[in-house]
């Protein structure tokens, strides 16, 4: 494994993010709807404060694996489009260095979004809100972060499996959606089901990441206090786990794939 | 000494995509052998099974049969690629970058420390004559610059193999000419190059060594002057012999004339 041209890959990936548009229109979106909510007094009402951070973070949310699906999605169908991954695999690099070098500066690039987000999401909370628990919000980013590295493999095993990237990043972001609406919901379900769809859907249930599991959102919103760290590493275990899963697939099928 | 670049028997074949092609022979039977500081020239028509070749060259497909090495080392590893570079036929490259960051990128691939890496930089792109242009972005760059700046990758490790495909293609007569040149400068050297091209001029100019491939057959190799001392012709009527576009050259050439005129 040649771990320089895998952080080369990576920082090349970061520039492309900060040198294309795609981010920029996102954020100044999310800061305008954020500052309008933020300048409305709704009838002196305190607790209309959650309802903001509440929309805030949905927005924020949505912006994020807006960028992740995105931004992964493009990353090999444009290398074997511009034909740029010919002088790269000329170099003595793997195609696992690739796909490495890929979804790490996609994991970069998010969590460098997530960050820039979170910290202006923060300054408009603080002038509304005197109340904030710095452990929780880390805690609510990094499992944030953590959900996007599923979805980035994710986007980059469909990249390799789908032909076109809008394809892609449509199946990508309905099964985000899927998931995050109805897989939680999917063992009730399952169980006023008769055989065999009842072991179907409770496969599919115990199968697919759970990304609900990374949404902590409420203890922003809410102001709650920090979660335990040990159902924090359990979630990082779990969201490692799927993320390896994906990202051997798409090794195992960029090795497969005739190039040029 | 050793050759630079050994080919044995070399058999590549692909499943095509077309319906009931089946499995087709790219590469039959494909023995050579390049030593150090030569300049091969790789002929042939589309098809003929040049690119697959330098594909199995740079570990970008398997061979089917038979074997190939590069500095001694089966291509399939990676490391045989340590001292190649390799200019594809026309490549977009990153239109984000200047060229000075397209290199950089591609020497932290080498492992090449940031001193030496400048010092790199600032050679090849003297070389390519790019200079001027290194802090513009690739997007703003003419086709001719866009493959003096993949020249320019291709060179950032200090290769002592250069495979180059294609290199003049879709270019001016003034990039064409400034590729050639820059490639007799590599030749000067001592660098060991070998490039394919529709160009015949070019490659009599520029080769030590023709290769004519046909069918994925090596039909003719040898030195520019051998060749047309045994064929009795020049390099273009021996490539058209080859590949069966073959015209008595000494007799005149057949043209259908009008009735009319010919009455």
């Amino acid at each position: 494994m040649n771990c320089s041209a895998i952080w080369a890959m990576a920082t090349l990936v970061v520039r492309e993010l900060y040198r294309r548009k795609d981010f920029y229109v996102l954020f100044i979106l999310t800061a305008v709807i954020t500052l309008s909510f933020g300048a409305v007094n709704f009838f002196n009402e305190g607790s209309i404060v959650r309802y903001l951070k509440e929309i805030c973070l949905a927005l924020i949310w949505l912006s994020s694996i807006a960028i992740a699906v995105m931004t992964a999605a493009r990353q090999i169908p444009d290398e074997i489009e511009r034909k740029t991954v010919l002088p790269l695999l000329a170099k003595p690099v793997t195609r696992t260095d690739v796909v490495l070098g890929k979804y790490l500066g996609c994991l970069l690039a998010c969590g460098i979004t997530l960050l820039v987000f979170y910290v202006f999401f923060a300054a408009v909370s603080a002038s509304k809100d005197s109340t904030f628990q710095l452990v929780s919000w880390f805690q609510a980013l990094l499992m944030h972060w953590a959900m996007l590295s599923i979805l980035i493999a994710m986007t980059l095993f469909g990249s390799l499996v789908f032909a076109a990237v809008s394809s892609n990043a449509t199946i990508v972001l309905l099964s985000t959606g899927f998931i995050l609406g109805i897989l939680r919901h999917l063992n009730k379900v399952a169980l006023m089901q008769s055989e065999p769809m009842q072991t179907i859907l409770y496969a599919a249930y115990f199968c697919l990441p759970h990304l609900e599991f990374f949404d902590l959102r409420d203890l922003i919103v809410h102001s709650h206090p920090a979660v335990g760290w040990w159902p924090i590493l359990m979630a990082l275990f779990y969201a490692d786990c799927f993320t390896a899963f994906f990202l051997v697939a798409a090794c195992v099928m960029f090795k497969r794939k005739a190039i040029g | 000494m050793p050759p630079i670049v050994q080919i044995d028997d070399l058999v590549v074949e692909y499943v095509s995509k077309e319906r009931g092609e089946g499995v087709k022979r790219a590469v039959n039977g494909l023995s050579l052998s390049i030593g150090e500081g030569e300049v091969f020239g790789f002929l042939g028509p589309n098809g003929a099974g040049k690119t697959t070749t330098m594909k199995v060259l740079l570990g970008f497909m398997p061979p089917t049969s038979g074997s190939a090495s590069l500095f001694g080392t089966d291509v399939r590893q990676p490391i045989a690629r340590q001292r190649i570079g390799y200019l594809p036929e026309l490549t977009y490259y990153y239109k984000f970058l200047t060229t000075e960051e397209l290199l950089r990128f591609y020497a932290r691939i080498f492992k090449i420390p940031r001193p030496e890496t400048e010092k790199r930089i600032n050679e090849v792109l003297k070389l390519v004559e790019l200079e001027d242009a290194r802090k513009k972005q690739i997007k703003t760059y003419s086709k001719g610059m866009q493959q003096r700046a993949g020249l320019a990758q291709a060179l950032i490790n200090n290769p002592d193999l250069l495979i180059l495909d294609e290199p003049t293609s879709g270019l001016d007569p003034i990039g064409r000419m400034k590729v050639r040149e820059i490639i007799q400068r590599l030749k000067d050297e001592g660098k060991t190059v070998l490039f394919s091209s529709h160009e015949l001029g070019e490659v009599e100019t520029v080769c030590d060594q023709v290769g004519i491939l046909h069918r994925g057959e090596l039909k003719e190799h040898g030195r520019v002057a051998d060749l047309v001392a045994k064929h009795g012709t020049h390099l273009e009527q021996i490539f058209l012999n080859v590949v069966g576009f073959a015209k008595d050259s000494e007799s005149p050439t057949e043209v259908e004339i009008p009735k009319e005129e010919a009455s």
